[in-house]
Order: C-alpha cells, then sequence, then structure tokens
C-alpha cells in the first residue's frame, strides 16, 4: 500500500505546482501506460487525496502487429500497470480501443504517408482516443478529471472567462507540448499533467519513493505500434501495394535514380537517396504522390517562408485566431527549434504561417505549433503547397 | 430509475460477489478439510504409514466426487485443472475427428477445428438434427464435446440425446459439466451416458488447481502428463493431497445441500431478474427460452457497454463478469452470444451475474440497487 504515513509526508509534493488540487476522495481516472511517468501520475495522484481509476488502453493486437520491441501498449506494459495500480492500492481496468484506434490514428497515419506526408499519429491519438474515448470513459466512471504523465503544464486562465492554458513542461527535454496541440478548452477544463513542472529526474525519483518496479524502466521513443521505427512496413501491412517504386528526380524533372516507395522518404532528408557522385549534397524536396516521383535538390532549396496550417486549434486569448493575426514562435517538428512567424487566419480553419526567415524540412503532414514564450497558443498541420 | 445519477462510491463499505461461475468462494468444509491435510506429510505412492494415509484422504475425495457425479470411484481421475481435464478427454483417445457445440469453453474450442464446431438456436441449445448430420457427415469415430451447462448463459444441453446419437454412431462423448454441480439438481451426470465428464473443484466451492476427468469404463486415453503411475497412468504427477481433500469436502457438501440449494438459487435468480428488468425495462435476459441453471443470468443494459458496465459495478463494490475477458483484461464480445445470433453491438452489452452458496437475499436486494443507479447517459 502507498500511503504509509513515513512516505507521505506534508508539501512533500508542493512543487508539483497548481495542476494537483488535493482530491478530498473526488475520482480521477489515470491514464496508465506501464511507463514510469503514467505510473508516477497515478502515485501522486493517490498520495494527494483523489480516488485513482487507473486505466490501460489496449490499442491493437499485439499477435498482429510487428514482433518485438517496447512498445506503450504491449501485454508486458498492461502487466506492468497492472503491478503500479496494485502497489498504489488503486483500482485499474483495461479499455478496448482497437477500434477507434485504427480508425482514427493508424488509418489516417497510412494514408497520411501514402499521400506523402510525414504524420505525427500521437497528436491523432491524444486528439481522439486518449482525449475523446478515454474522456468519455472517465466521465462515464464519474472520474472528475482525466490524468495523464504528459510533461506539459495547464494553468487557470488569466483573464475574465478564460479557459486554462496550456504551457510547455518545465523540462525542456521532457516537453511534450508539440503533441499536444490540439487539446481543446474543454478538453483542459477537465484534463490533468501533475508532472508538466517536474524534470525526469524528478520522476524517477518519485517512483522509486513509490516502490514501483517501473522506476528505472527505459524509455520508449518509438511510435507504440512502430516498434524499432520501421514504419513502412507497418504502412504496407495497414495499405498493401502503397510501397510502389518511382522515381527521384531533380528540380527540374531530370531522372537522378529510382525508389521502391515514396512512404520511405520525407522531405529534409538526405540520407539514403542511394545518388552519389553530385556536387553537392541533396536532399528531399518535395514528395510528389501523384507521378510517385521523389523530388531531390540542394539543401539551398529546403529553405521555405511560408505554408498554409489546417485543423487549426486556437487556445490563445479569445476565441479564435486574431483577425490581424498573430506573431509568434512557431515548431515544425517536434525537434525543432522555435522559430519566429507571423500566422494570419484563413476561412475553415486553416491560416497561413510566414517565417521571419526561411526554414528547412517543412513536412506537409507534421503539425505547426505556435508558442508565444512558454505558452502554446495553439497549431495546425501543414499542407501541401 | 434506469437514466438516473453518476456512479459514487460504494454505499457500503463490504464487496458484493456474484461472480460464481467464474470462481466460487471457498466453502467452510473445504477449508477445513485443506487444513487437515496440510499436517499429512506422506506422499500418497509411499508404502510407508504416512503414504498410506495420504492415499486414504485421496481415495476418501474421490469416492465423494464420485458419489457427486453418480459414477464408480474408479472412474474419477484427478486433474489439475477443469481446462486440463477438458485436454486430456479431448487429445486422449486418440486420432478422429472432433465435434462440438459453438458455444463451448475455449479450452474445449482450441481442440476442435472451426468446421468441427456445430451451430446453436437462438436460446443457446444445440440442434439434434444438426448434430446428427454433423456425425454422419464426418470421418468418424472420433470425440463429439458437449457441455452441460453454458458458463456465461446458464444454459443447458441435451447431453443424454447426444450421448444416444454419439453412441449410435461410434463416437465418444466428452460432457464439460464445471458449471452445473452445486447448482443443477439432481446432477447426477453419470446417467447421462457420456463417456467422459470433466468437472472443476473451484466451481463449486472447492479450491482452484483441482479437476477431475471422469473416465468411464472402456475408454482408453493416452495420459497428457506421463511419468509416475498416478491415477492409473491417466495423469502422471504426485497428487495435489491438499486441493484434492478440498475438492471430496466441497462435493460432499454439495450432496448435502442436495435439492434445496437448487431450488433456494432458483428463487434468488428470479427475484434479481425481476428486478433488474424492473429497474430497467429495455433489459434483456438472454438465454431465458431455454432450460439453465437456477444461479446464472446473463443481461444486456439497455444502454451501457458491458466493459462500462463492470468497471461501475465494480466501483460500486459488485463484481460480476462479461463474456469472456481474455488475459490482457479487456472484455471480448462473447462468442456464445454471438452464437445465439446476437449482433456484435448487443453481444457487447451483456453482463454474467451468478449466484452460489454465499449468495442470500439481501446481496440480490443490493444488486438491484446498484443496478438501478447505474444509469445509462454517460460513458453508454
Amino acid at each position: 500500500m502507498l500511503t504509509s504515513p513515513a512516505v507521505v509526508r506534508a508539501g512533500a509534493l508542493d512543487d508539483l505546482g497548481p495542476d494537483l488540487e488535493p482530491g478530498r476522495g473526488r475520482r480521477a481516472v489515470v491514464a496508465m501506460s506501464g511507463g514510469v511517468d503514467s505510473s508516477v501520475t497515478a502515485g501522486v495522484l493517490a498520495e494527494a487525496g483523489w480516488e485513482v481509476v487507473g486505466l490501460t488502453m489496449q490499442l491493437y493486437d499485439h499477435g498482429q502487429g510487428v514482433p518485438g520491441g517496447r512498445t506503450c501498449c504491449a501485454g508486458q506494459d498492461i502487466h506492468d500497470a497492472r503491478r503500479v495500480a496494485d502497489r498504489l492500492g488503486v483500482a485499474h481496468y483495461v479499455v478496448d480501443y482497437e477500434g477507434s484506434f485504427r480508425r482514427d490514428v493508424m488509418d489516417p497515419f497510412a494514408d497520411g504517408y501514402v499521400r506523402g506526408e510525414t504524420p505525427v499519429p500521437c497528436v491523432l491519438c491524444n486528439q481522439t482516443v486518449k482525449f475523446r474515448d478515454l474522456m468519455e470513459a472517465a466521465r462515464g466512471l464519474g472520474a472528475e478529471v482525466l490524468a495523464t504523465g504528459h510533461y506539459v503544464r495547464r494553468r487557470p486562465g488569466e483573464g475574465q472567462g478564460e479557459g486554462p492554458a496550456l504551457w510547455r513542461g518545465a523540462d525542456p527535454d521532457k516537453d511534450q507540448s508539440y503533441f499536444l496541440f490540439a487539446t481543446t478548452r474543454a478538453q483542459l477544463d477537465r484534463l490533468r499533467f501533475p508532472l508538466g513542472g517536474l524534470d525526469k529526474g524528478r520522476t524517477r525519483g518519485l517512483a522509486a519513493r513509490y516502490g514501483l518496479a517501473v522506476a528505472d524502466k527505459a524509455e520508449s521513443q518509438d511510435i507504440c505500434f512502430v516498434p524499432g521505427g520501421d514504419y513502412a512496413r507497418v504502412v504496407e501491412r495497414l495499405r498493401p501495394g502503397a510501397l510502389d517504386p518511382g522515381e527521384i528526380v531533380d528540380l527540374s524533372g531530370r531522372v537522378l535514380g529510382h525508389h521502391d516507395g515514396i512512404i520511405r522518404y520525407t522531405v529534409g532528408q538526405r540520407r539514403g537517396l542511394g545518388i552519389g557522385g553530385t556536387a553537392e549534397p541533396l536532399y528531399v524536396i518535395r514528395l510528389e504522390p501523384e507521378t510517385r516521383r521523389v523530388v531531390v535538390g540542394p539543401r539551398a532549396a529546403l529553405g521555405k517562408v511560408s505554408f498554409t496550417i489546417h485543423g487549426v486549434n486556437w487556445l490563445g486569448e479569445g476565441d479564435a485566431l486574431p483577425r490581424d493575426g498573430v506573431h509568434a514562435h512557431v515548431k515544425i517538428r517536434n525537434t525543432f527549434e522555435p522559430v519566429r512567424a507571423t500566422v494570419m487566419p484563413l476561412e475553415g480553419r486553416r491560416a497561413r504561417v510566414r517565417l521571419d526567415a526561411p526554414a528547412h524540412g517543412v513536412s506537409p503532414g507534421q503539425a505547426c505549433v505556435l508558442y508565444d514564450g512558454d505558452r502554446v497558443l495553439g497549431g495546425g498541420w501543414i499542407e501541401r503547397d | 430509475m434506469c437514466s438516473a445519477a453518476p456512479v459514487g462510491p460504494p454505499a457500503e463499505t463490504t464487496a458484493l460477489y456474484l461472480d460464481h461461475n467464474a470462481t466460487a468462494p471457498l466453502r467452510p468444509a473445504a477449508a477445513e478439510a485443506m487444513r487437515a491435510a496440510l499436517t499429512v506429510a506422506g506422499n500418497p505412492s509411499s508404502v510407508h504409514r504416512h503414504g498410506r494415509r495420504a492415499r486414504a484422504l485421496i481415495e476418501e475425495a474421490r469416492e465423494s466426487v464420485a458419489a457427486l457425479a453418480g459414477v464408480p470411484p474408479a472412474w474419477v481421475v484427478f486433474t489439475g485443472s477443469g481446462s486440463e481435464a477438458n485436454a486430456l478427454a479431448l487429445s486422449g483417445p486418440g486420432p478422429g475427428p472432433r465435434l462440438c457445440s459453438a458455444v463451448e469453453h475455449d479450452s474445449v474450442l482450441r481442440w476442435v477445428p472451426e468446421s468441427g464446431r456445430l451451430a446453436v438456436d437462438g436460446h443457446g441449445v444445440l440442434g439434434l438434427e444438426g448434430l446428427r448430420v454433423a456425425l454422419d457427415d464426418a470421418e468418424g469415430p472420433g470425440v463429439l464435446s458437449l457441455m452441460r451447462a453454458n458458463n456465461e448463459t446458464g444454459v443447458l444441453q441435451p447431453v443424454a440425446e447426444a450421448a444416444r446419437l454419439a453412441r449410435d454412431a461410434g463416437w465418444l462423448l466428452h460432457c464439460d459439466a464445471v458449471q452445473a454441480p452445486g447448482r443443477l439438481w439432481p446432477f447426477d451426470v453419470g446417467s447421462l451416458g457420456a463417456d467422459l465428464v470433466t468437472l472443476s473443484a473451484h466451481k463449486l466451492g472447492g479450491p482452484a488447481g483441482v479437476g477431475a476427468l471422469i473416465v468411464g469404463d472402456g475408454v482408453t486415453l493416452a495420459p497428457l502428463v506421463r511419468g509416475g503411475g498416478q491415477e492409473r497412468g491417466r495423469r502422471a504427477g504426485t497428487e495435489n493431497l491438499i486441493g484434492i481433500a478440498g475438492f471430496g469436502a466441497a462435493a460432499r457438501a454439495v450432496l448435502e445441500e442436495g435439492a434445496d440449494e437448487a431450488a433456494r438459487l432458483a428463487g434468488l435468480r428470479d427475484r434479481l431478474e425481476a428486478a433488474l428488468v424492473g429497474a430497467c425495462p429495455g433489459a434483456v435476459v438472454h438465454g431465458v427460452g431455454g432450460e439453465r441453471l437456477p444461479n446464472t443470468t446473463c443481461i444486456a443494459h439497455p444502454s451501457l457497454a458491458a466493459d462500462m458496465l463492470l468497471m461501475r459495478l465494480d466501483l460500486a463494490g459488485v463484481s460480476v463478469s462479461a463474456g469472456s475477458a481474455c488475459s490482457s483484461g479487456k472484455v471480448a464480445p462473447s462468442h456464445v452470444l454471438r452464437a445465439m445470433g446476437l449482433d456484435e453491438p448487443a453481444a457487447r452489452r451483456a453482463i454474467r451475474i451468478s449466484l452460489g452458496w454465499t449468495t442470500t437475499e439481501a446481496d440480490i436486494d443490493r444488486m438491484a440497487v446498484v443496478w438501478g443507479e447505474m444509469g445509462g447517459g454517460a460513458g453508454g
């Protein structure tokens, strides 16, 4: 059992910040993946007096998945989540979202690659399976909040009637705000991210203090259903025939070589083109799914100043992206140092992003996330020109 | 009532256990017999007095289980579980085709190819005409496996009729009867004409980890576990003395309760179903058209999926089951209900409430109250 008095000291969790109000017996659902972050999330909520109900999502059939690999929801991870719940003395259930995960995450992921995009399935998963289905389950179980182990911070709105705001995680190495840009205000109302103020070392320390066996569990960097990062194989299985070969051409259309499927390429990629003997290194400039061509060129051709985003979610002040646009910092992929840009709204939840200086590797299908300092203003999906 | 408030914490702190078909709580008599067996040091195969004492306990238990089944003690082969007994029954008789009903337990189904799984009607009962055709068509003889009572719905199968058809065709009939004793009276599986019958201790208030296969005269079986000559060479391995002693005591307790217990359970079951359907008029009890065990209710909530309902009931302190929970813990739609013709959404709404020797009227009334509070809007 967790709550031996020797373990719980008053103030032990003070540095967790405002996203961990005392539970006073209220019910909280924690999305438990079996990893250290969500396990500690369950621990701190239980310690703060919440009646924790752990839910682990069954997202795909491991028997049919790619063998091997550490994934977010393999059988071992369900086992680990259960053992953590046992240790903490909280209820735990497995919920089956294989259907919606396939429909709302895996299929769009495969279709994105087939369209020549570089999709971000973790955003789709947060948007649909986690913050729609799991949120619905949490409500059905009478829980006031749904907590996850994401490294982001949620802060009460400042202005009159302002909903809660989303901020980057305090630890820049762990910040996961890029993957949460599509979270709506209504979802934020019910979400809690108690680890947002911590760094990983502190999280592992808490796991050890709770006596959780997962304290030293290795981190998964893979997309959960793509163990080992071999996404082409996953796409091929979901969309047989998507690995059609085609030509690699330069900017003038001259054929430089051949490839075995555009889904293996992403904008900005240099390695693995299999083309030698050119004066300067070649990069993937764009993918043309209609003709199955991979267009390559010099690094200078990669630079891009403006692009359009769709599916815009706005989390800044006011209800929507201001009519006159905003100046913001933007990230065009997760591992990207934010750069300055101006974002102007367009019709139908779209917007035009103009960067102050050209950026390399603006890739359709990736998210463009807007920041004001550490505050997340929202974002959208990068479109093809 | 049916669309009432959100779930709150349990009003009473004691948990309510209504999942006897998964496992029945250990009967005091079984616990007592096991405690006594704990102090017996001998190996039943040993010639010395310690061994004799251990063997006496096992043979006593064998007689009790045989009496429960209505067969000679020599027919009782103790195994490590009901699933193991099923495996022995379906693998042991050697080559030949295998047939079973489509609503058998997984431990039977996995020995029978898809093509050998025979259709049931809308009540979940095996069609005898279909069985006759299948026996004619199969390149027999082989083994036909038909359960006495279904674990999810409680629906009884026409085992005696099937045994006659099997015998006429030169087949063996195996009957998985784990759910029947302690609920169905007379149990008397020996009178049904089955060649092989599976029993399980923990379904009738004995310990888990002990089962039995009743093997009729003239049936030869190749053992799964080989080595020592225990259980007349049908199951090697030093006997689980403590578990077997508990099994024997539980069997005796069931015999002593007799018909009264079956009648008591039927009364509780009827009270339960009336209350649940009364609180939620859209609720559907599955299998009512067939002859059923008196302790099992398979009921679909009008709006809540079974997985959500199970979680809500558990958080309210009530333990019941749905379909077949796979090892991951997720709830899959029941193959039993699918075989009865329910579509997947309907099959995903059914839960199983199963009563037993610990169940009281107060339990039923509390279940009815909690059910009424489950609501239907959120999470449905």
